[in-house]
């Protein structure tokens, strides 16, 4: 690890001056300190802001919920109001990472975590996101866990992460307090980018910008899925995962959003999708079609051409469980 | 150098160490408590885990420094010989082990994997989110799935874990 100096925060003012000035926040930690270790990461200032009051999860008052930056993700997952409102929620942070890891991950924190990319990781690679402009690896080399949706020349990682994906399914914004002490809220689908030419950038953040909470609108009726395929049983991360909330009205459906995860550069949410089953009667050529609609731009770079298939087998198989027509449907 | 005050198993200490110490390193290195264990030091093995403030952690994912004043459990704090916690029994009575390196991160884990349990935590192979769940061996799987053995003496730490876990409910 490279030699860096610490900080406690002890106000947010503070905290978002000192970051708008070069230097890295620290919440849980568990994804950074890991890049600090293999030198991906290499801030030269900590600020720490385990000790800002960032740490409550309370109802608002339309009747959701905030969720606070510091809120850890066992904490959040195990919730009385999560689990009773938004289990979509506690399902996705629960198939995510270890115990050991939910109790030190943070709201904020899991939501600017990093990509998993192999060339992303390996210093001696190239990599236009550690790297701009020093070219892609994963284009041509071992891609099995990387994007089909949304990528560029430029990078073909994916957003890693579990939470983000449920919490896109549930429309949530993204609180951030700017440098000036300034609070905008961002829907969660707006907070992740494409990579485009500048995949260095994951998010929509500015220098100094501090994420303050996560905000799910009042709880919809319907069910809500969280489905994640992956490599291992459990502690490994999506090649495949799909966040749903789905809502019949008699034989048809009403409502309907569908997220993604390990698909893309960030959550994975397409509006034409959901257009193509609201008011329509569940059947297997509905959702077939819904499939061929998501995936219609979908491209494999070889080791993971098998995502293709798999995403459209996991979705039409959720559509199926969350419409309860079951497989002969 | 940062100062930075630990209670670890109930005992103060001052530690005077380079901001890049993590917690493991402190302990191991800088407190001489070496029963935590180094595995991958990149929070997948789960062999650095201990308790801080009644939840589990990797030790190697966080720093000494943000622990100013928190409360730190390791293996040698859960018991000692001739006076050994029910975990760290069972685990001698099942043969909960082979060559012991992941032990202390797999007894540290379940102590507080436990409790997390007890106050009701639904897992991600929980049926009903509401709860409560008995820990099956399929809830004692996925909890400690943080928690590699490379002897791969799982079926063993499981039984050793749910006799606890069974013993407490």
């Amino acid at each position: 690890m490279k030699p860096f100096a610490y900080s406690r925060a002890t106000d947010r003012a503070n905290a978002t001056a000192e970051v708008a000035n070069n230097a890295t926040f620290i919440a849980g930690g568990t994804n950074l300190l890991d890049l600090m270790k293999l030198e991906v990461m290499t801030p030269d200032r900590l600020v720490d802001i385990n000790r800002l009051d960032l740490s409550e999860l309370a109802d608002t008052d339309d009747g959701g919920v905030r969720i606070g930056a510091l809120v850890t993700n066992s904490d959040c997952a195990a919730d009385q109001r999560i689990r009773r409102d938004y289990p979509l929620l506690s399902r996705a942070i629960l198939a995510g990472a270890s115990g050991q890891l939910r109790n030190k991950a943070t709201t904020g924190g899991n939501l600017c975590q990093r990509t998993r990319c192999y060339y992303f990781y390996d210093t001696a690679m190239p990599c236009n996101k550690r790297e701009p402009g020093s070219g892609c690896q994963a284009l041509a080399g071992f891609n099995r866990i990387h994007a089909i949706l949304g990528a560029s020349e430029a990078c073909i990682a994916t957003y890693p992460g579990d939470m983000a994906v449920a919490m896109t399914a549930l429309d949530a914004r993204v609180e951030i307090e700017n440098v000036d002490g300034a609070t905008r809220k961002i829907p969660i689908q707006d907070f992740h980018r494409l990579p485009g030419d500048n995949p260095e950038r994951d998010n929509i953040l500015e220098a100094g910008d501090l994420i303050t909470a996560v905000i799910l609108p009042r709880p919809v009726e319907g069910k809500q899925i969280y489905r994640k395929v992956r490599d291992r049983a459990s502690y490994a991360f999506a090649l495949c995962s799909v966040a749903a909330v789905v809502q019949m009205d008699g034989g048809t459906i009403a409502a309907a959003a569908l997220a993604f995860g390990g698909l893309a550069h960030k959550p994975w949410r397409d509006e034409t999708v959901e257009a193509l089953l609201v008011g329509e009667k569940p059947s297997a050529q509905l959702f077939g079609r819904a499939a061929d609609q998501l995936l219609a731009e979908a491209q494999g770079h070889g080791s993971n051409d098998f995502k293709i298939p798999l995403t459209r087998r996991v979705m039409i198989s959720v559509l199926q469980e969350a419409t309860e027509t079951g497989a002969a449907a | 150098m940062e100062i930075t005050e630990l209670s670890v198993n109930g005992k103060a200490h001052k530690l005077e160490a380079d901001s890049r110490v993590t917690l493991l390193d402190a302990l191991r290195n800088h407190l001489g408590l070496t029963g935590t264990k180094k595995g991958c030091d990149h929070g997948q093995c789960g062999a650095c885990t201990v308790i801080v403030e009644g939840r589990r952690i990797n030790s190697c994912l966080t720093l000494a420094c943000m622990h100013d004043g928190d409360e730190i459990t390791t293996i040698e704090g859960l018991g000692e010989p001739g006076n050994l916690s029910d975990l760290q029994s069972a685990f001698v009575a099942h043969d909960g082990f082979q060559c012991g390196y992941c032990t202390p991160g797999q007894i540290c884990s379940a102590t507080a994997m436990i409790e997390e349990a007890r106050a009701g935590w639904p897992s991600f192979v929980s049926d009903d989110l509401e709860g409560p769940e008995a820990l099956s061996n399929e809830e004692i799987s996925e909890r400690m799935s943080g928690n590699l053995c490379r002897c791969a003496a799982y079926p063993n730490i499981v039984n050793a874990i749910r006799q606890v876990a069974g013993a407490k409910s």
